[in-house]
């Protein structure tokens, strides 16, 4: 029992090192984990409540009080972008989480079944992508009605074909390699060659897909509370943010411009992570 | 001495889009144990189809596989199991056949952990016997395949075909895939192993000058069918089939003096889908005729030669 539990310490550390190695990925690591830390602990890192509005000191600069100054209520903004990256990741984490194991099971299902089965959900997937990612989250949140966690379930929707795709064309490849073969032939049961062999190879692509992904999803979900679809007011979103900021752009820039870097940053931070695990799963380019 | 392995009829016929693929149809041979049967015949003849359905890595169609005096064509779940300890397979590319993610003493592992005979240290014990039987070094024993070259890749390959100690092993042209340097080695490492624990080979391959050297008898398929078998140096001397004399006369010889006449065939190869019932070497036969059409029957020429030709008799050499 020690010995396997240290052989996979090994072999998981593997990957890591080799993360480690590449300096992007750790820094947006360490990014995401900031955001993420300041998402949790956002009550006690802000200065002010994010709805307290002191409307004679509205759309002030930075000043000692309010360190990024306030918006046209007099809230501080500094409050609530540190209180907007909850919505940011929360939209961002369980939309994807959502829709990759929707999509991972649809995809494994009909990957492994192949025939009728694969070709019924193929098709009702390709209905789905038919129409454009965006329009059909802006669909069903308009349908479902304005709210974070109906913004959650319209994002996680839009994205389930891609994944199922992902996971269903990894698989196939996966399935036809000789070692599956070599694995009946030594008496392997199928569920054992569907967690020992199939699944670690066909897995990394949707576990990149799956982080980056989740860049895709915040900056989503900040369209869909920009448009007014997302997280609605008082509650404050890096999104609906920025929309708040439109018609003071020429005046007050900044009010656009903070929770805007928010948005790029995490977004971009989520992508770079993703490269980087991609390069790190990939055993051939293990040194 | 009583066979160990023995084939009978054996058929396997894939569905396709126009009809039945006659992959193996009606094979037919008996194996002793120690020796070795060379089955050669061009892509697609479904000379790896017939060493798969004898394991049932793909189910029989029709036929008989009698193993050790025990019928194992409907094999049930555990007599498939304990068939598969005595039965292993050497597969022919050994960049696709060993899990990228394992590494090499996992990989080698594998089969003892299925089994489930042994404790953990004696797994350990014997994949280090392994190891050490088939030539691997024990520093790679953490290695990933992509870290070792063709002829170690094989050698893992092998020795996790012998971890279960079958008496039998089907190699699925398990030289094809190596440069010829690497060949001899990979082998003589078979032939020195089944000298010592007396196994039985199934060797598939295209290479004629391999299955000479190493078969005991050699057996010629066409699209599916058996058109002859014999004693490797009979096959070689008194070649009987239109087909086999072809196949032999494409044979390289190392010499400029003594060129050997080439047969060189014309036409295609029919199509194993849904094929006539005659000689299925026909339309690219130089000898065919009209008997030809009808059903060709296997002939005993001499003792353990067979030929499946109408035509053999009056072919000269």
């Amino acid at each position: 029992m020690l010995k396997k539990s240290k052989r996979k310490e090994r072999k998981s550390s593997g990957v890591w090192r080799r993360l480690a190695k590449n300096k992007v990925a750790v820094v947006s690591l360490g990014i995401l984990i900031v955001v993420f830390l300041i998402a949790v602990f956002a009550p006690l890192l802000a200065p002010y409540s994010y709805e307290m509005a002191d409307l004679k000191h509205g759309l002030e600069g930075s000043s000692s009080a309010h360190l990024l100054g306030t918006d046209r209520l007099g809230r501080d903004v500094l409050s609530r972008l540190l209180y907007g990256s909850r919505q940011s990741l929360q939209m961002g984490i369980f939309s994807v989480t959502g829709a990759a194991v929707v999509g991972i099971i649809i995809g494994a299902v009909a990957g492994y079944y192949g025939g009728f089965v694969d070709n019924l959900m193929m098709r009702i997937l390709d209905l789905f992508q038919g129409i454009p990612m965006f329009l059909l989250t802006i669909v069903f949140a308009a349908v479902l009605g304005p709210s974070l966690r109906n913004a959650i379930i319209a994002i996680g929707i839009g994205m389930i074909p891609s994944y199922a795709r992902l996971m269903r064309a990894s698989l196939l490849t996966v399935r036809e390699q000789e070692f599956i073969e070599a694995a009946k032939s030594i008496n392997a049961s199928s569920p054992r060659i569907i967690i020992r062999h199939i699944i670690p190879n066909a897995i990394s692509p949707v576990l990149v897909s799956f982080t980056m992904g989740m860049g895709g999803a915040v900056l989503s979900g900040a369209a869909l509370s920009f448009i007014g679809l997302g997280v609605q007011a008082p509650i404050p979103e890096w999104g609906a943010m920025i929309s708040d900021a439109r018609s003071f752009m020429r005046a007050q820039p900044q009010l656009a411009l903070y929770p805007g870097i928010c948005v790029m940053v995490t977004v971009l931070a989520f992508n770079l992570l993703g490269d980087g695990l991609r390069d790190a799963l990939d055993p051939r380019l293990k040194n | 001495m009583a066979a160990l392995l023995e084939v009978n009829g054996l058929k396997k016929y894939f569905k396709s889009g126009s009809g039945m693929l006659h992959a193996v149809d009606d094979i037919s041979f008996t194996l002793e144990a120690g020796k070795t049967l060379g089955v050669v015949g061009e892509s697609g003849c479904g000379k790896t189809t017939l060493g798969r359905t004898i394991l049932h890595l793909t189910d029989p169609t029709d036929g008989e596989i009698v193993f050790e005096g025990k019928d194992i064509s409907n094999p049930t779940k555990n007599e498939l199991k304990a068939m598969r300890e005595e039965m292993q397979i050497i597969f022919q590319d050994p960049y696709s056949s060993l899990n990228p993610r394992m590494s090499v003493s996992t990989a080698i592992m594998e089969p003892l952990v299925l089994q489930g005979k042994l404790s953990k240290a004696e797994i350990r014990d014997e994949v280090k016997t392994l190891m050490d039987t088939v030539g691997i070094a024990k520093r790679f024993e953490n290695a990933y395949p992509h870290e070792l070259d063709g002829g170690r890749r094989q050698r893992i390959g092998i020795a996790r075909a012998l971890a279960l100690k079958p008496k039998f092993i089907v190699c699925d042209e398990p030289v094809s895939a190596l440069d010829v340097s690497i060949q001899a080695q990979i082998i003589n490492l078979m032939l020195d192993l089944q000298e010592e624990r007396g196994l039985a080979y199934m060797f598939v391959t295209h290479d004629l000058s391999v299955v000479k050297y190493i078969s005991n008898d050699i057996m010629v398929m066409y699209l599916g069918q058996m058109v002859e078998k014999a004693p490797a140096d009979e096959l070689f001397t008194n070649t009987l089939h239109p087909y086999t004399k072809a196949l032999l006369s494409a044979i390289p010889v190392p010499s400029i003096r003594n060129k050997k006449e080439r047969i060189i065939m014309q036409g295609e190869i029919t199509s194993p889908i849904n094929p006539k019932p005659g000689c299925r070497f026909m339309a690219r036969c130089p000898y065919a005729a009209e008997d030809c059409a009808a059903p060709q029957v296997l002939e005993e020429h001499s003792a353990n030669h067979f030929v499946a030709c109408c035509k053999y008799k009056t072919i000269k050499n």
